[in-house]
């Protein structure tokens, strides 16, 4: 029964599938599943930017949305409404190819993004010997498309966010990279699917996940860190400041385009969500071995659903960083710690005796952290200014 | 130690989200138009005619001096005196103003109006739900629309309405005290001289002498 | 000759081509990072997995964005009024592209000679990969880093010289 529960949509999918002759059988289970993909993910967005407004309402001591329908619940569809019934601007320089395609290219890549995560048991889409190395292909291509969007609009103040954008997230993609290639070390493998089984394990009733152990937890803070920057999140959002720039690269785009970016940024912000569910908390597996009768789904769904309520707190709490703050801190302190983390890695699986490497692995990395803190974030001593003036 | 304003910072903002469901203080917002916050006071908004007593029209203290028409900035009330008189508060024949219109769509609420009037014959109301979709006329306050009685003055601006109650009432005093005093005077003048006095004119010494 | 290399190998070459005739500097890049992951699906429909996500990792997200911001931050992104596509010394352009490709033809078709028919190629995991890169093609690797390490101080290097400059 149990099992049963865990597998309803695997069974569902063969007892669709078998209706059909062999031959069609797997394309029509793939078709299936990526439809089931592209529906599922939008829904999820439009709770995720409900939760959101509501979210950061609360932290803002005044209520969110709360009059469309009962607590607000249809103020996504109002949304949806009003997005794709506004007038689609082209401004008229624009390049209008360039400008059409920048959205599909986002939308596209991050939904191609979601096709190697496991959603629980047995229910990944595609199962691939390097899948890391694919998701991680596909959140590249992403930063094409943000600068296309800048750069086709013609405008000085959406080139200028584009370029922000795309240096942010080149900046960050490094510290995200690295702080997962711990885990990949540990594991011995690129396959996600490898990796999630690889924490299905228990002692004492806990889990093996990888954020309980120490290369684990400081991998998965610079995770957070970095998976906030790369999908443009507040802190990081300078380059779509909505009090600076306007909306930044995306400020020509009205209706169903600016539609498609929200959905882009969120969807990616899902995806990168479950990447480090999969990577760093188990993926779908409980934490607890006394729990593990809750369907493997609901677990994965859950921790991806705790990874947005965080990214939401965060944005109710900090304030913007600047783009020499966030340069700084990318390249001064997360990558010199990405790769002591490398370090506690490589002791964690050489040193001897249980409890040797804890410790070894702690002090190294609170050390460094410490060290890195002092070192990496000074502030640089202004001297008296000197003046350039211009020709 | 780098991280710990962040964590105080998140912290904070976890207590303004549970504590928003709880208790009223991290949840200050009114919803409205079902719930009202209460208006001060001083609240002003755009301004009324005062009346004294029942009728609208007996009662109105605006005596039309328009005044209030040549010192309002925007010039946005319009003022049509009329050509008889009607008794005052304390009695004394006074102008009315046939038209007295404000715009308040021009109204910039400075209340240099109220400031100005001799009469205390214009004061400031509370009300600001006065949108309307009469594009044309909608927002024009006519001399019916902007009569409020004095009842009202004092529902609205409770120590404001005593005090302007506690004047007029210390002038209709003053006046009363001074018709008394002059009829005092007269009845003594008339009970001290002679009482069956010709009803002759005094003759005052016509200025000719030198001239005949 | 299946039909998917058919298209592929299409793609690939209008993104070439597209990427030399074209006016607009910007326009070629995107051209450009098209036939990039033209090539990056040509590595895909053979199978080998880690360098085709690799080349869009690399190529498309890091080179691709390397030469846009090249174009931006020199020339700027100006009409392509700089002339036409065909230079004066075409004949000889002509000549050097015929010369390169006679010598990458001569070494393909040498190789694939000496190769025994490859009845379903032996799928290369990341693993063997790994293993090849640090034992048989050490040298290589760390020869491709210190350049790269080079190449990083080197920019370091005139980046501050320039700050030094405007100072």
């Amino acid at each position: 029964m149990i099992e049963k529960a865990d597998q309803i949509f695997v069974l569902l999918l063969h007892w669709l599938v078998g209706f059909l002759p062999m031959a069609w059988q797997h394309v029509a289970s793939v078709v299936i599943c990526v439809a089931v993909i592209v529906a599922v993910y939008p829904a999820l967005f439009a709770v995720a930017v409900l939760m959101e407004r509501k979210g950061l309402g609360r932290m803002q001591n005044r209520y969110g949305p709360n009059r469309v329908g009962p607590f607000g619940v249809l103020q996504p569809v109002a949304d949806g409404i009003k997005s794709l019934t506004k007038e689609d601007i082209v401004p008229r320089n624009a390049d209008a190819v360039v400008h059409f395609i920048s959205p599909l290219v986002l939308v596209v890549a991050v939904f191609m993004g979601l096709a190697v995560l496991p959603m629980g048991r047995n229910m990944v889409l595609v199962e691939m010997d390097a899948s890391l190395l694919f998701f991680f292909a596909m959140g590249a291509s992403t930063e094409l498309s943000v600068f296309m969007a800048g750069w086709s609009s013609r405008n000085k103040y959406s080139l200028l966010g584009a370029m922000r954008a795309v240096a942010q997230m080149i900046s960050y993609e490094v510290p995200l990279l690295l702080s997962t290639v711990g885990v990949v070390m540990i594991t011995g493998s690129l396959s996600l699917v490898d990796i999630v089984n690889a924490q299905t394990r228990y002692s004492w009733g806990l889990a093996h996940w990888n954020v309980f152990k120490p290369w684990g937890l400081a991998g998965f803070v610079m995770f957070v860190i970095a998976s906030m920057a790369e999908t443009n999140r507040s802190p990081f959002d300078l380059p779509e400041g909505e009090s600076e720039i306007i909306a930044g690269y995306f400020t020509e785009y009205s209706g169903f385009k600016f539609a498609l970016f929200f959905l882009g940024e969120y969807v990616g912000m899902f995806g990168i969500a479950g990447l480090g569910t999969t990577l760093f908390l188990g993926g779908w597996s409980s934490p607890l071995a006394a729990l593990s009768w809750v369907p493997s789904w609901i677990w994965f769904f859950a921790k991806v659903e705790l990874w947005i309520c965080f990214f939401i707190w965060v944005r109710g709490t900090l304030p913007r960083l600047r783009q020499d703050q966030l340069m700084n801190f990318a390249w001064k302190f997360l990558l010199p710690m990405t790769l002591v983390n490398l370090l506690v890695a490589a002791e964690w699986r050489f040193v001897e005796g249980v409890w040797m490497r804890w410790i070894v692995g702690m002090a190294i990395v609170a050390g460094a952290y410490v060290l890195m803190g002092r070192v990496g974030m000074r502030r640089e001593r202004l001297g008296p200014r000197s003046y350039r003036y211009a020709e | 130690m780098l991280g710990e304003g962040i964590l105080k910072g998140l912290a904070e903002t976890a207590k303004n989200f549970a504590g928003s469901y709880v208790s009223k203080e991290r949840l200050t917002t009114v919803q409205y138009p079902e719930e009202r916050v209460a208006p001060i006071e001083a609240t002003r908004d755009f301004p009324f005619l005062v009346y004294d007593g029942e009728d609208a029209f007996a009662g109105l203290r605006c005596v039309s001096c328009q005044i209030c028409e040549k010192e309002c900035p925007p010039k946005c009330i319009y003022i049509e005196k009329s050509k008889d008189k009607k008794p005052d508060y304390v009695g004394k024949p006074q102008n009315y103003p046939v038209r007295f219109d404000i715009d308040i769509s021009v109204c910039m609420s400075c209340q240099i109006c109220v400031e100005v009037c001799p009469f205390e014959a214009i004061k400031m109301d509370t009300v600001f739900e006065l949108a309307t979709d009469d594009r044309f006329g909608g927002l024009l306050l006519d001399r019916e629309k902007l009569s409020k009685s004095n009842e009202y003055y004092h529902t609205i601006h409770p120590t404001e309405a005593t005090e302007v109650d506690a004047r007029l009432a210390e002038e209709k005093a003053k006046v009363e005290a001074k018709a008394k005093a002059a009829a005092e005077a007269a009845a003594a003048k008339a009970a001290a001289a002679p009482p069956a006095e010709p009803a002759v004119k005094p003759e005052a010494p016509k200025p000719t002498g030198g001239a005949e | 000759m299946s039909i998917v290399f058919v298209v592929l190998a299409v793609l690939t070459l209008a993104g070439a081509m597209a990427a030399v005739t074209l006016r607009n500097l910007v326009h070629c890049a995107l051209a450009l990072a098209v036939a990039f992951a033209g090539l990056a699906l040509l590595f895909l429909q053979l199978d080998a997995q880690f360098v085709g996500f690799t080349q869009i990792l690399v190529y498309v997200g890091a080179v691709a964005i390397l030469v846009v911001f090249a174009i931006l931050l020199t020339r700027g992104a100006d009409d392509g009024k700089a002339g036409t596509v065909f230079s004066r010394t075409w004949l000889a352009g002509l000549g050097i592209a015929a010369a390169v490709f006679a010598v990458l033809g001569w070494a393909v078709l040498r190789s694939v000679k000496g190769l025994a028919q490859a009845a379903g190629a032996p799928a290369v995991t990341v693993e063997d990969i790994g293993q090849a890169l640090m034992s048989r093609y050490v040298l290589p690797l760390e020869i491709v880093a210190l350049l790269l390490t080079a190449a990083l101080v080197g920019a370091v290097i005139v980046a501050m010289y320039e700050k030094e400059d405007a100072r």
